[in-house]
């Protein structure tokens, strides 16, 4: 494939590698006199912990070692906030290893090292403690109450709380025409990638050297944070990544486990292993969504809004980790959603209970905030007999209302604005495509004995936040092009797109370019992976640094030739000038004998200003009364993504996250008894989607509105395929089942949860 | 449950003797102690697919078999499917369809596919979709893999693509 490579769907460099089996994934890494651990977690979901037995665990033939929190020599470090640090949570905030109370179950208690995991996990059945059981807090009604306190000395369950708005809801309400309330419950799931966590670390305090195989996502501000905790200069932690298969918000956060493999590895005097199980990723690994909204929306007889306010309550689990409140914030800030809502107040509740810790997860608080308000939105439409789709443009901000500042709906964040953009025109391309006026005289029609329904919902979502992000391209003498960036790759392709962006910007292959990334010891810097952010801050700092090189080979080739770099010309990876060239290759060489290298250094720094992706989704469904089984027959989005710097890979962010999302609808669900014990703890009960029963799928990626505040154009596109996916779907299944009169409040949507819904209607 | 045993089995062509416990597990066993760690763990509990191998030609999970239990058997892993540098047809068709994004499910996936175009080398796009509805993928929504599987399976056929 040839240049120009930026908006072609190149083949993947990851490739190779992953398909002969040769990839490194952390529990592919061997290293000499490694030792591996395994945790001992609690069974409870709250108990004291009154005595800990480590006798016939530390007897067993092969354990080198079982430690507790009492036989650690150190201050055990609080996990630090990174996200959305609300005033308050610094009471909340987890230690590596429970003392005196478990919270959660899953919640680390001690530690084996042993010389393989068989035999580390036969010392685990031996580990006795002495646990009282104490209430278990299960939901965010019990939280309030306060009745049992899970952190004692906080006097408390509440996490915080605050009030955000603009305009002034309360006049909006009292003069509205219409008005509805509706409680809306999003279900507690999570991120669930394919390769669980692990991490090896090497901690040889003498030399001081703590290196960590396994890092990924933000691996600057996990070393700082690491650094802190060991009392060790920063350059004496070594955050190193290897393959990651996947991520989706979880991994790469700063988790109990990244201090205690350390502590491990310390005692130990060796390297030690650990990698989770998937009985231990379901409840150690955090959690997300989980929100409770009551929500309220003012109107006019003919549908515009004039206001709406809501309750926003978050289950955070027991311990606020490193995401701070993102998910109930953005539950919040996304609430109004693309729409002109000029009156908006949001009272957002953060509470613990007896769960496992709450963080991000793909569209965070954007999954839930859609759902709710699209839900709504269809409810009034029905109320006030106005065709949804039509009701949406009546109140979609038009391309004259952006930008528009939505205010600060988060608190100390900068103020937010939503940039340029048309969204009734990615609404009218989904209509289209899915042939809307064809279905919407016929919701609920009986075909070959189920009942359809087509369901739409339009969302907004935010890119690229964060700290700024760097890159590093250097020509070697051999021919190779390097490129360092700080961004990480949880398995998204982020090495083939910045390659692209590089073998653009300097007219060369795309098959001389490597890419090195994350690993502190490979760059100097960088603000990591999260917020659909690396096309962007990445491929922007590529970009930048690309062009900065090219500048650099023209001086070079000017001191080469002895003449001004006025009369030279860059073209296809060479400096030229009338009948001669020099190859970036000949003025690496060049430069290497004047004692320097070709190279250039670049950051991109977004300040602050965050393009929006934004778009709509529709899905029309079949639902059979009798079993109470929806079928999504088929599924359209559109996502106004700036520019697509691969569309295959594009393509393969929306369809993954739909079908996420489809998981997320139906599936996924993190269910806990009265007593805090979590009854999906394995893949058996915890159901994700599969490959039967795939609806058919069209994704579109609109190219219409480049963000303004980068060179490339680019929005984010990774979560724009995930977030409206319940709104669409419930209100699919909604228009289906109107017949009945069954409106979707609650997720998931499980054939249970119909069938009770139509059996208490007498269906 | 930790007395050794001494097992002979061929393991992409080569014959390899170990000494195990019989407790190992055959996805152990070829991780930890024949050094192929194409062969990937993602649950250990038989759902998820991820470590599917040959085994005597048929798809099976390497974490529910004991490596024991693999005496005198041919297996085959993600290691195996190459001819050399030369990528299989299914490996292209994967490649060539942005079938895998991580890659961590994607040894497991291929390993079935083999099977199941083996034994079925004219499959509908229905019959690939149950063929690998035992694997869980979470980064592609499985629509390009069910793609590359087709490709696949023309590309055996000699049909043009």
């Amino acid at each position: 494939m040839n240049a120009p490579y930026i908006g072609q769907s190149v083949k993947r460099l990851e490739d190779q590698r992953l398909l002969t089996g040769a990839g490194r994934y952390i529990d592919d890494i061997k290293l000499p006199g490694m030792l591996v651990m395994a945790i001992y977690r609690s069974p409870h979901a709250h108990a004291r912990i009154r005595g800990i037995d480590l006798t016939a665990a530390r007897a067993v033939p092969g354990v080198t070692d079982v430690f507790a929190a009492n036989d650690i020599d150190m201050n055990l470090p609080e996990i630090p906030l990174r996200l959305a640090p609300f005033d308050g949570f610094e009471r909340f905030l987890q230690r590596p290893i429970a003392a005196n109370k478990a919270r959660y179950v899953g919640e680390p208690v001690a530690v084996v090292i042993a010389t393989d995991r068989y035999i580390a996990e036969d010392a685990l059945g031996l580990i006795e403690v002495d646990f009282e059981p104490l209430p278990a807090i299960t939901t965010v009604d019990q939280a309030a109450a306060g009745d049992t306190l899970i952190h004692e000395d906080a006097g408390e369950n509440m996490g915080t709380r605050y009030t955000v708005g603009r305009g002034d809801t309360d006049k909006a309400f009292a003069d509205a025409p219409y008005t509805r309330r509706e409680r809306f419950v999003t279900n507690r799931h999570g991120a669930v990638p394919m390769e669980t966590r692990g991490l090896i670390a090497e901690f040889e305090p003498d030399i001081p050297l703590l290196r960590l195989h396994g890092a990924t996502k933000v691996n600057f501000f996990n070393r700082r944070h690491l650094a802190a905790a060991f009392d060790l200069p920063e350059t004496a932690v070594e955050l190193i990544e290897t393959d990651v298969g996947g991520g989706f918000g979880a991994r790469g956060e700063l988790y109990p486990e990244d201090y205690l493999v350390p502590i491990a590895s310390r005692r130990a005097g060796c390297p030690v292993k650990w990698i989770e199980d998937r009985r231990e990723n379901l409840t150690a690994t955090n959690h997300s969504r989980d929100i409770v909204c009551d929500v309220e929306i003012a109107a006019t007889e003919d549908g515009c809004i004039l206001g709406m306010r809501a309750i926003v309550q978050g289950d955070m689990g027991a311990y606020i980790r490193t995401n701070g409140g993102v998910v109930p914030s953005k539950a919040a800030q996304f609430l109004p959603g693309p729409y002109r809502v000029p009156d908006f107040s949001c009272d957002v509740q953060f509470l613990i209970t007896n769960k496992t810790p709450v963080g991000t997860f793909r569209g965070p608080g954007r999954f839930e905030a859609n759902f709710c308000r699209e839900r709504l939105l269809d409810m009034m439409a029905a109320d006030l007999g106005i065709d949804p789709a039509e009701l949406r443009h009546r109140n979609l901000m038009e391309p004259a209302d952006l930008p528009y500042r939505i205010g600060e709906l988060v608190p100390g964040d900068p103020d937010a604005t939503f940039d340029r953009g048309n969204y009734p025109s990615a609404l009218n391309r989904l209509l289209d495509e899915v042939g809307y006026d064809d279905w919407k005289d016929r919701q609920g029609d009986i075909i070959d004995g189920r009942t359809h329904g087509l369901g739409i919902a339009c969302f907004i979502e935010s890119s690229a936040a964060g700290p700024p992000e760097s890159a590093t391209i250097t020509i070697r003498p051999d021919g190779r092009t390097e490129i360092r960036t700080g961004a990480s790759s949880v398995g998204q392709g982020t090495e083939t797109g910045l390659a692209q962006i590089c073998a653009d910007g300097l007219g060369i292959d795309i098959a001389t370019i490597d890419v090195f990334h994350g690993s502190t010891t490979l760059v100097e810097t960088g603000g990591g992976t999260f917020h659909s952010r690396n096309t962007v801050m990445a491929g922007n700092a590529t970009r930048i640094a690309a062009d900065a090189l090219r500048d650099r080979a023209l001086d070079l080739g000017a001191l080469r030739w002895n003449c001004e770099t006025a009369g030279l010309d860059y073209r296809d990876g060479a400096v030229r000038r009338s009948g001669e060239s020099l190859s970036l290759a000949e003025l690496a060489t060049f430069a290497e004998t004047r004692g320097e290298r070709l190279f250039a250094d670049a950051t991109f720094d977004n300040e602050k200003k965050l393009s929006y992706s934004y778009g709509a989704h529709a899905a029309l469904v079949a639902v059979d009364v009798a079993t109470g089984m929806v079928e999504v027959k088929k599924y359209v989005l559109t996502e106004e993504i700036g520019r697509a710097l691969n569309p295959a890979m594009v393509q393969g962010q929306a369809i993954g996250g739909l079908v996420q999302g489809l998981g997320g609808t139906f599936l996924d669900h993190m269910v806990y008894d009265d007593d805090g014990q979590l009854l999906t703890g394995s893949f058996a009960d915890y159901l994700l989607p599969t490959s039967d029963g795939l609806p058919e799928i069209t994704a579109i990626a609109l190219e219409e509105s480049p963000s303004e505040f980068n060179l490339m154009g680019f929005k984010g596109a990774g979560e724009g395929g995930i977030v409206a996916v319940a709104a669409a779907v419930g209100n699919a299944v909604s228009h289906a089942l109107c017949a009945h009169d069954i409106s979707i409040t609650e997720l998931p949507i499980t054939p249970d949860s119909l069938r009770k819904a139509l059996r208490d209607i007498g269906a | 449950m930790t007395s050794n045993h001494r097992i002979t089995l061929t393991v992409n062509g080569q014959t390899q003797d170990c000494e195990i416990e019989a407790r190992l597990t055959l996805a152990d066993c070829l991780r930890e102690k024949l050094n192929l760690t194409g062969t990937h763990l993602g649950c250990e509990h038989g759902v998820c697919g991820a470590c599917t191998v040959l085994v005597d030609g048929a798809a099976v999970r390497s974490c529910l078999m004991f490596a024991v239990q693999a005496q005198d058997t041919d297996i085959k892993t993600v290691e195996g499917l190459a001819d050399g540098d030369q990528l299989s047809d299914l490996q292209q068709a994967f490649h060539d369809n942005f079938a895998l994004q991580c890659g961590f499910c994607t040894p497991g996936f291929m390993t079935t596919a083999e099977a199941f175009l083996s034994e079925n080398p004219t499959p509908t796009r229905a019959e690939v979709q149950s063929a690998i509805s035992g694997n869980i993928c979470r980064c592609t929504g499985y629509v390009s893999i069910i793609d590359a599987i087709l490709d696949a399976a023309a590309r055996h056929r000699g049909d043009a693509t």
